[in-house]
């Protein structure tokens, strides 16, 4: 892992700023444009505004001024950027879900439940276990004794689903969800925070035997066979997610987080295209084989064709982003309803017709924004462990927005997964807030300056004195 | 709603939404140039009297060899320690290197090396350290595959 392992902090006698104001200021930025976007959607769609509105406002005011107050108090080093970055997705994806919320009441639909509100509980839920990751977890570092436990924790939510009867795991074909008593939760977005803690864990211990061991062939450094293990469990782990719960999404964001993860460990490129050759063979077996992933990509190649059937998302979505064009249709001016499931799995597509291109770069830039502090607390960090872990959370991040986007955009095929912290849906978004607690608990001790520690005494200096029993 | 109050709500928010990117992107570049006072330099604000003995004494450790080659630590008051421990100044990430593996030390402008019971040794120039040695610009300490050397 290359890196400043020089510390810039070491020689700053206590002037390291905490930059918890500029935290609160964003945090505040954060607010008023989920408010504004509010009062926005309600003047626009149906002329006045709710008598919800000074509620809605309070609470979620109330909700940032917590998550601030026990990062002041518990985290005061951490990120300024990554709490207001998260603060803006959520506002804004609770802004578009109550704009379909009012979209659907509209044209009459039969159904009437509002999803905004069963949003803001979850949100309420995701901050109120950020605070108690904060609060309970002291040091990141501890979290790498429960490695093997969270691997365990991990592997058994991710299996749950599969052997579940269908009727209770079972939605639109993927057999991701756990549903009991009316709750449907994804603990695959769960598995994915222990794995990563686990891959981190892992790859700590046993980097530099996959570093070090290896053989150069055609100027690749290859690692032997058996230090292949891994990555080849990896794989197989995530096709097994393929075969049993056809979740395509999973499937791809296990694998590459690994890779990427084992990349950054050991510095090795081969690694890379080792995990890239993987992919490609997998992907080629499962085309041929299963029934679903041919259906994928061939309404991804030609979404057009399927028009009537498997395609009719995809191209509904292009529409509403080509009718928003640059500038967008004005928050509630679109028919962004249009798109089947927009407010999950196309929220992506709402934004993008309402905000234009400039509105959807704009919110890209946001989930940048956090990935970049992720990627910095990962190199300023000085513990292999939170570096490793850092990396993987802040790349968990990135490729799930990619391969999201590019999914709506048209340019992958659809995966199931959901955009982070802008999505309807209650496990990612509580699962995404807990990511966001260990990033802020590990940028705080990367930030924290180091206490100057008393020259340790030696041996031979330190003064002899008798002791009598 | 009347049509231009619609267009002022429709680039009002892309433009709020944008200021928020600025604001973010401020707060980026003031942790990267400044505003953090640690990185600056290391040179305490009261080097009257080392500014005194003129710029004879080296200033800054470079990594000539191995896995950190390229890295360089600016040289402060502070002893250096080397090693594969995470509070170390210099962290290795060497195999031929022990946890707490040397130190530098600064007495009166002149940096000394010492080796801190290492299992493979600190070399400089050939000699296996023993007790503290000076050590002048240029000279390579070698420790495990790393060597550095001391640059003014």
């Amino acid at each position: 892992m290359p890196g400043p392992l020089t510390d810039p902090r070491g020689t700053a006698a206590g002037a390291t700023p905490t930059r918890r104001g500029t935290e609160a200021a964003l945090l505040a930025f954060a607010v008023v444009i989920t408010v504004v976007a509010q009062i926005m959607v309600d003047l626009t769609v149906t002329g006045s505004l709710r008598p919800e509105m000074a509620g809605f406002s309070v609470w979620i005011t109330a909700l940032w001024v917590v998550a601030h107050l026990v990062v002041r108090k518990w985290a005061s080093y951490a990120d300024p950027l990554l709490l207001p970055a998260v603060a803006l997705l959520v506002g804004l994806g609770l802004t578009v879900i109550h704009r379909l919320d009012l979209a659907a009441e509209q044209v009459g639909s039969t159904v009437t439940r509002e999803d905004a509100p069963v949003q803001l509980i979850w949100a309420t839920l995701g901050v109120a276990l950020f605070v108690g990751f904060l609060v309970a977890v002291r040091d990141h570092r501890s979290l790498a004794r429960f490695a093997y436990t969270l691997a365990l924790v991990g592997i058994v939510l991710l299996a749950l689903p599969a052997v579940l009867p269908a009727s209770m795991s079972e939605v639109n074909g993927a057999k991701i969800w756990i549903r009991v008593a009316g709750f449907s939760i994804q603990p695959g977005e769960f598995a994915k925070l222990c794995l990563i803690v686990f891959f981190a864990a892992y790859l700590e211990d046993k980097r530099d035997v996959l570093a070090l061991a290896s053989r150069k062939v055609a100027g690749l450094e290859l690692p032997r066979g058996r230090d292949l293990g891994p990555v080849l469990l990896a794989w197989v782990l995530s096709i097994l997610v393929l075969v049993f719960e056809r979740d395509l999404g999973s499937s791809l964001l296990l694998f590459g987080i690994f890779v990427v993860m084992l990349y950054v460990a050991t510095e090795r490129a081969s690694w890379l295209f080792i995990g890239l050759g993987l992919f490609a063979g997998g992907a080629l077996i499962a085309y041929q084989i299963f029934a679903h992933v041919q259906a994928r990509v061939d309404t991804w190649l030609s979404p057009s064709d399927y028009y009537d059937g498997a395609g009719y998302q995809v191209m509904q979505s292009l529409f509403g982003l080509g009718t928003g064009g640059l500038f967008g249709a004005g928050l509630g001016g679109g028919r962004p309803d249009q798109v089947p499931v927009a407010k999950s799995d196309f929220i992506a597509s709402a934004v993008g017709e309402e905000l234009g291109l400039f509105g959807l770069v704009a919110v890209i830039i946001v989930y940048l924004v956090l990935v970049e502090r992720g990627l910095r607390t990962s190199l300023v960090v000085r513990d292999a462990f939170g570096k490793l872990l850092a990396a993987g959370l802040a790349f968990a991040i990135a490729w799930q927005v990619f391969v999201v986007l590019g999914g709506v955009t048209g340019l992958l095929p659809l995966t199931g997964l959901t955009t982070p912290f802008l999505a309807y849906g209650g496990s990612s978004l509580v699962a995404n807030f807990v990511l966001v607690a260990m990033l802020v608990r590990i940028s705080d001790a990367a930030r924290r300056p180091v206490t100057p520690q008393a020259a340790p005494v030696r041996l031979g200096d330190a003064p002899t004195e008798v002791v009598t029993p | 709603m009347s049509e231009l109050v619609l267009q002022i709500f429709r680039f009002g928010f892309l433009l709020l939404l944008w200021l928020f990117i600025f604001a973010a992107f401020r707060v980026v570049r003031a942790d990267l140039f400044g505003g953090r006072t640690g990185r600056v330099s290391s040179v305490p604000p009261r080097a009257a009297s080392p500014k005194k003995r003129g710029h004879r004494g080296p200033r800054s450790l470079v990594v000539t060899a191995g896995p950190l080659s390229g890295t360089k630590i600016t040289l402060g008051d502070q002893p250096i320690l080397i090693g594969r421990a995470d509070d170390s100044t210099l962290v290795l990430t060497d195999d031929f290197a022990s946890s707490r593996h040397a130190r530098l030390t600064n007495r009166g402008g002149q940096w000394y090396v010492e080796d801190l019971g290492s299992t493979n040794g600190t070399y400089l120039d050939q000699q296996r350290v023993q007790g503290p040695l000076l050590v002048a610009p240029g000279q390579p300490i070698r420790i495990g595959q790393t060597a550095l050397e001391l640059r003014s």
